[in-house]
């Protein structure tokens, strides 16, 4: 993208609290891979007469999300009723916030990295609870199924919503404030985004002043920066054609990457929001605002920061260990054993690098690979006694496949050979090639290349090739 | 109480409802507004809202899971299921 004057976003983000049972009942939260409707009670089934009552840990983990999220918390919280029919709700209305949300009035700080101004704030208009709807699918494909098949175990998981202020001006903004609001929720240990539909995403966007159109069901990172540079540019081509944008909800179509109409006449009114009245106010008291500040870790700005000055890192290597609270958990583990310079390098382009290969998260990768395992493959590579290809080659092995480096370079030959073994390769070499020899002794330089590549081949990579080449130099010139 | 008020009325609630009855419903309801529009009379200038008719707050439970009802309990009451689902329309 090029030109994005004129461009306005803003995101409502949806993500999954970590508790241990739904919002308003005690059915557990943990229904991935259970079977459908078998996390469910008269609550979050709605079923006549079921009475919804909070979990304090779903509000204490929000009112945490908009103290970091640097909101003003407020004293007195209220749930509302918002009225709709769709099958994924049982009641006919969702429980959530409207007045009286938990924060009001933050803001986050992205790193946007384009020269002049790297940093930007993007203010955050409201942090809410509400909860989850249930799950459809849609037997046959979504187009051409006849009817919808419900499964409620999701109905009721707690989500804190954040809505941002239409500060984001690029599809790529939107993209990198996202996985800043994922790290921060992340770091507060309320949420967990390797998990499939923990983030869902409504974004809206207006261009040139024009109508606000709403982008609903985004549901990853990517996801966000694809839906809205669609969108962008399907709002560019109806005005060069001289169309009008009106104001509409579209929804975003993942497989084909586009964004089309949903035939919708509800506006804001029509959600008819009232208190709801089987839950009662809630007061939030200093106290209690401040206990959980103090619960607040060192968040990713903070960390980064710290990084810098303790550890000397520079600040690109910094921002890359702490973006994700596990990897740099993992870098202070091995940074505390052996040189903290040497381990960044290693975790944030080398660990990093072989991550994003795989498409693999750092949670993911730790039953796989430990600090103490790290800590073990850069002592040897430090002491000479692996080359750093074979350093590589381990962690490669590590991700795939498990097992410990020392079995890995045991099993796989990794280890540097013994100056005995290499001169007895270099020997070898020298006495099957004498046609390269005899070049090199009448001053074919490049034959020594050749003879190199000899030792390497024979050696199966083992050999140190500066050390090949001295050998061989010795011997011939 | 205007027809178009009373379809949009429709379909939020998703009923569907012959013209004859749209106009009965339409009378009735403007009596109920203007009914209810008696209220607007009081001042409520310096009156702060009051949401539940009992002075109780901060009602709340612990994160501790609970038994849920299973699969056949829980589809028990549904007039269309498949495979552990409820059957429901589809929507566009």
């Amino acid at each position: 993208m090029g030109d994005e004057k004129g461009v306005k976003i803003g995101l409502e983000c949806h993500a999954q609290l970590l508790t241990k049972s739904k919002l308003f009942c005690g059915c557990s939260s943990d229904y991935r891979n259970a079977k459908p409707n078998t996390h469910v009670c008269p609550v979050c089934l709605g079923l006549p007469g079921a009475l919804p009552v909070i979990n304090m840990q779903a509000l204490r983990y929000a009112i945490k999300v908009a103290i970091a999220l640097q909101c003003e918390i407020q004293h007195k919280t209220l749930f509302y009723r918002k009225n709709y029919f769709y099958p994924d709700l049982p009641r006919g209305f969702q429980i959530s916030q409207y007045d009286y949300p938990i924060g009001l009035n933050g803001k986050v700080s992205i790193e946007v990295g384009d020269g002049e101004c790297g940093e930007r704030i993007i203010r955050i208009k409201r942090v809410h609870l509400e909860e989850d709807p249930g799950k459809l699918i849609y037997p046959g494909t979504i187009s051409t199924s006849k009817y919808v098949l419900v499964d409620y175990n999701r109905s009721g998981i707690p989500l804190v919503e954040i809505v941002t202020e239409p500060d984001l001006r690029t599809p790529r903004e939107a993209r990198i404030f996202l996985a800043k609001i994922r790290s921060i929720l992340e770091y507060l240990g309320v949420f967990n985004g390797d998990l499939e539909g923990a983030m869902r995403v409504d974004a809206n966007i207006s261009l040139g002043g024009g109508e606000r159109v709403e982008i609903k069901n985004i549901s990853s990172l990517k996801g966000v920066e694809r839906a809205l540079s669609y969108e962008i540019t399907r709002q560019r081509n109806m005005m060069r054609r001289g169309m009008k944008i009106t104001q509409e909800t579209r929804f975003y179509d993942e497989e084909r990457g586009v964004t089309v109409a949903m035939r919708t006449k509800e506006f804001e009114q029509d959600y008819r929001y009232f208190p709801e009245p089987d839950l009662v106010e809630i007061r939030i008291d200093d106290s209690l605002i401040a206990s959980l500040k103090a619960e607040i870790p060192e968040m990713p700005d903070e960390k980064m920061r710290r990084f810098i000055s303790q550890y000397s890192l520079g600040s690109e290597h910094a921002r890359a260990l702490t973006e994700d609270i596990h990897i740099a958990d993992f870098y202070e583990a091995v940074a505390s054993e052996i040189d903290p310079q040497m381990s960044a390098t290693w975790i944030a382009d080398v660990l990093k690098g072989e991550l994003n290969y795989r498409d693999m998260s750092m949670r993911e990768a730790m039953k796989r690979i430990s600090p103490n395992d790290m800590v073990r493959i850069l002592r040897y590579l430090k002491a000479g006694e692996i080359a750093e290809r074979a350093a590589v080659e381990v962690i490669r092995e590590m991700l795939d496949h498990g097992g410990s480096p020392d079995e890995i370079i045991k099993r796989r030959g990794l280890a540097r050979m013994s100056m005995e073994e290499l001169k007895i390769a270099v020997s070898e070499v020298i006495h099957e090639n004498n046609a390269a020899v005899a070049d090199l002794k009448s001053g074919r330089k490049e034959a020594l290349n050749f003879l190199v590549g000899q030792v390497m081949k024979k050696t199966g990579g083992r050999a140190d090739p500066k050390e090949a080449r001295k050998l061989l130099e010795e011997r011939l010139l | 109480m205007r027809k178009e008020d009373i379809e949009h009325l429709c379909w939020l609630a998703r009923i569907e409802l012959s013209d004859e009855e749209k106009e009965k419903f339409a009378a009735q309801l403007s009596e109920i507004l203007e009914y209810f529009s008696i209220l607007d009379e009081a001042d409520t200038s310096d009156v702060e809202p009051t949401f539940h008719a009992v002075g109780v707050e901060n009602v709340m439970r612990e994160d501790v899971p609970e038994e849920s009802l299973d699969q056949e309990d829980a589809l028990m009451n549904a007039p269309r299921k498949e495979k552990g689902y409820f059957r429901g329309p589809r929507i566009l």
